[in-house]
């Protein structure tokens, strides 16, 4: 495995190098966790985009999923002297020490995407990150609005078992609906955030509730499950997003791309746009000193067939999901 | 227990019988079947369908255990293959698109059997290399994205349907069949066992041994290809991250499940695919149960124990024993 972190190592090495230092005003780490989807790699061309209009010098640094690789890339930020680390944590303990090295050296750390559990609130500026319960939320009240009294029995298609995200998500949307009592959650499995787990998922929950009938709507943590699932009732036979109702989070070019079909009806946005926030607090607390506060929350934006979903995709096709 | 165990691949038939047999209690319609598009649906189709990217693995992965060796890399070998298939989907003809996969499966499976075969590495860590790597490729070759086509030859592989059989299903039956008569309609398969029996004493006979295990590895390379692109075919785009991901130990457990000693010597091509298509019928059958997902994984490790304590040497002997005990008995 060493050969792994050593090309880990040089690639961090090849990216600090590959990004030199322009004239100008703040120059920013940025210690993002690697490729472990297409959101991520959105977020890190959102990030650029914004550090460019911004005129921030931003470095980006791998960490291909491993915390060390982070914690190296965080010292050597330090090291350079950079105004500002940004960190999107890979797992969320483990990082009390390498913060109060960062805090020693006076560099404000924001996290984005994700919390940590620090030992002290203090060791970081801000965390800019969705809330993930509210995300759940938006698109049980969607589907709240949308059906009215009728009664409507939804799946779930929940994300990976033990993933923080899923549990978050899961709890928002049965929140929502708990005050509808026509609305029913009638089949719940992990679909694991992929496509080929959404489908396999969707083909059973279709046999079991008699051939779809039985279903009004389904619910999908994320939507790359939303596109298998929309397979599985296409190839079934069924009409998605008219025969069955869809609401999927994450808003991703291709969940758009289902809507323009007429084969989805409703996503809840993750935005990429993370860095943006964290730049904007980041310098009016290196001009003003403005202190932000704990938690930058991003917004949830609804996206229906009736928001121009063909422009919604025109515009995130090309940020690399 | 000999008698309930007259010959090899009854505890396995057995296993699938009372696992259909469950599956049947908690869905009643599991055995329903129709024609929808042309195409047959229903849940046993769902588990033929869904289980033929392990079972095509199985094939390759039974092949090279029996010569003492294992394959870690099948799961991102589809990773890649579905990647170049994806990505030449909808600007080449499928001819191309299949050529250019199994070409890439081809050239993995060189590579481990390079590395086993000709160097001599232990087959767990020449394999792992790739296994780590293979993701790595996979994920520059889609650049972290899910690349998408529409290209209708390819979506044929994943959705079409011959004479109302699903293809990935006769795609697979296919390989079974090829895979068997070459194996099997000649000596090769006796020399492979014999490879993995015993190298040594096979190479002093005149078994050309390097050969046989460069030879496994590449067909497992290849078989691991045909699961890509049907993967790949199947969700119309290539996950580079998720594809094939720890499909490796399923191919490896359905191996073991069919019978297959993973100290080589000896192998069978039909159960390891009935062990695929264990693996799946529970799959599914968890699936259609709607017990909470937090209990999959724990219901999935209960009946593979079951099914292996079926297959025990050791407990078999002892319910001979228990039997002759009471035939004793006055």
């Amino acid at each position: 495995m060493t050969f792994k972190a050593l090309f880990a190592a040089s690639a961090t090495a090849a990216l600090l190098l590959a990004l030199p230092a322009n004239a100008a005003e703040l120059t920013v780490g940025f210690s993002q966790i690697g490729s472990e989807s297409g959101w991520r790699a959105a977020e890190t061309s959102v990030s650029k985009q914004e550090a460019t209009k911004r005129k921030v010098n931003l470095k980006i640094a791998d960490a291909q999923q491993k915390q060390e690789n982070q914690i190296k890339a965080i010292r050597s930020f330090i090291a350079q002297n950079v105004d500002a680390i940004f960190l999107a944590p890979v797992v969320s303990t483990g990082w009390d020490s390498v913060l109060k090295e960062a805090k020693e050296a006076k560099i404000p750390v924001v996290l984005l995407d994700r919390d940590i559990d620090p030992s002290g609130k203090d060791l970081y500026l801000t965390a800019v990150t969705s809330d993930s319960v509210h995300e759940g939320a938006v698109a049980g009240e969607w589907l709240a609005k949308t059906v009215g009294d009728k009664a409507c029995n939804v799946v779930e298609l929940q994300g990976t078992v033990g993933a923080s995200v899923a549990a978050n998500r899961k709890k928002g949307f049965d929140t929502a609906i708990a005050k509808h009592a026509n609305l029913k959650v009638v089949r719940s499995q992990t679909g694991d955030f992929t496509r080929a787990k959404g489908k396999e998922v969707m083909e059973s929950f279709i046999k079991a509730e008699g051939g779809g009938k039985n279903i009004c709507a389904v619910y999908a943590h994320n939507d790359d499950m939303m596109v298998g699932a929309i397979q599985a009732m296409k190839e079934a036979g069924l009409k998605p997003g008219k025969d069955i109702l869809t609401v999927s989070i994450d808003a991703v070019p291709d969940i758009f791309k289902a809507m323009v079909a007429g084969e989805a009806n409703a996503t809840v946005e993750l935005t990429p746009n993370m860095a943006g926030p964290a730049f904007d607090a980041v310098a009016a607390f290196k001009a003003k000193g403005t202190v932000p506060p704990k938690w930058i929350q991003t917004e949830s934006r609804l996206l229906t067939a009736a928001d121009d979903p063909q422009k919604e995709y025109d515009s995130k096709k090309g940020l690399g999901y | 227990m000999t008698a309930l165990l007259p010959r090899r691949g009854l505890a396995q038939i057995l296993a699938l019988v009372v696992i259909l047999a469950v599956d049947r209690v908690v869905s009643p319609q599991f055995f329903d079947l129709r024609l929808q598009d042309g195409r047959l649906f229903g849940s046993l189709i769902d588990v033929l369908n869904r289980g033929t990217p392990v079972a095509l693995l199985s094939l390759g992965m039974v092949l090279v255990i029996a010569t003492r060796g294992i394959d870690l890399s099948v799961g991102a070998v589809m990773a890649i293959c579905g990647a170049i298939a994806a990505s030449l989907a909808d600007s080449h003809g499928l001819p191309v698109v299949l050529a250019a996969a199994l070409g890439a499966g081809l050239v993995c499976g060189l590579w481990n059997g390079f590395l086993v075969a000709v160097l001599g590495m232990q087959p767990i860590v020449a394999t792992l290399i790739l296994m780590v790597a293979g993701r790595g490729i996979a994920q520059l070759i889609t650049e972290g994205r899910i690349v998408t086509f529409s290209s209708p030859d390819l979506v044929w592989l994943g959705n079409g349907a011959i004479l109302g059989v699903p293809v990935p299903i006769a795609i697979a039956l296919g390989m079974l069949i090829l895979t068997g008569a070459v194996v099997r309609g000649s000596a090769l398969g006796l020399l492979i066992e014999a490879t993995g029996g015993n190298a040594r004493a096979s190479e002093l006979a005149g078994v050309a041994t390097r050969g046989m295990i460069l030879a496994v590895y590449v067909w497992c390379g290849v078989c691991a290809a045909l699961a890509g692109v049907i993967a790949a075919a199947d969700i119309m785009g290539a996950d580079a991250n998720n594809a094939g991901l720890w499909l490796e130990l399923d191919a490896i457990l359905a191996v073991v499940i069919g019978g297959t000693s993973l100290f080589g010597g000896r192998f069978s091509l039909v159960l390891a695919v009935l062990g695929a298509l264990i693996i799946q019928t529970m799959n599914t059958g968890i699936l259609l149960s709607g017990y909470p997902p937090e209990f999959n994984l724990l219901v999935k490790a209960v009946v593979v124990l079951a099914v292996l304590l079926l297959q025990s040497p050791k407990l078999s002997d002892f319910a001979g024993i228990m039997a002759r005990l009471r035939r004793t008995k006055p």
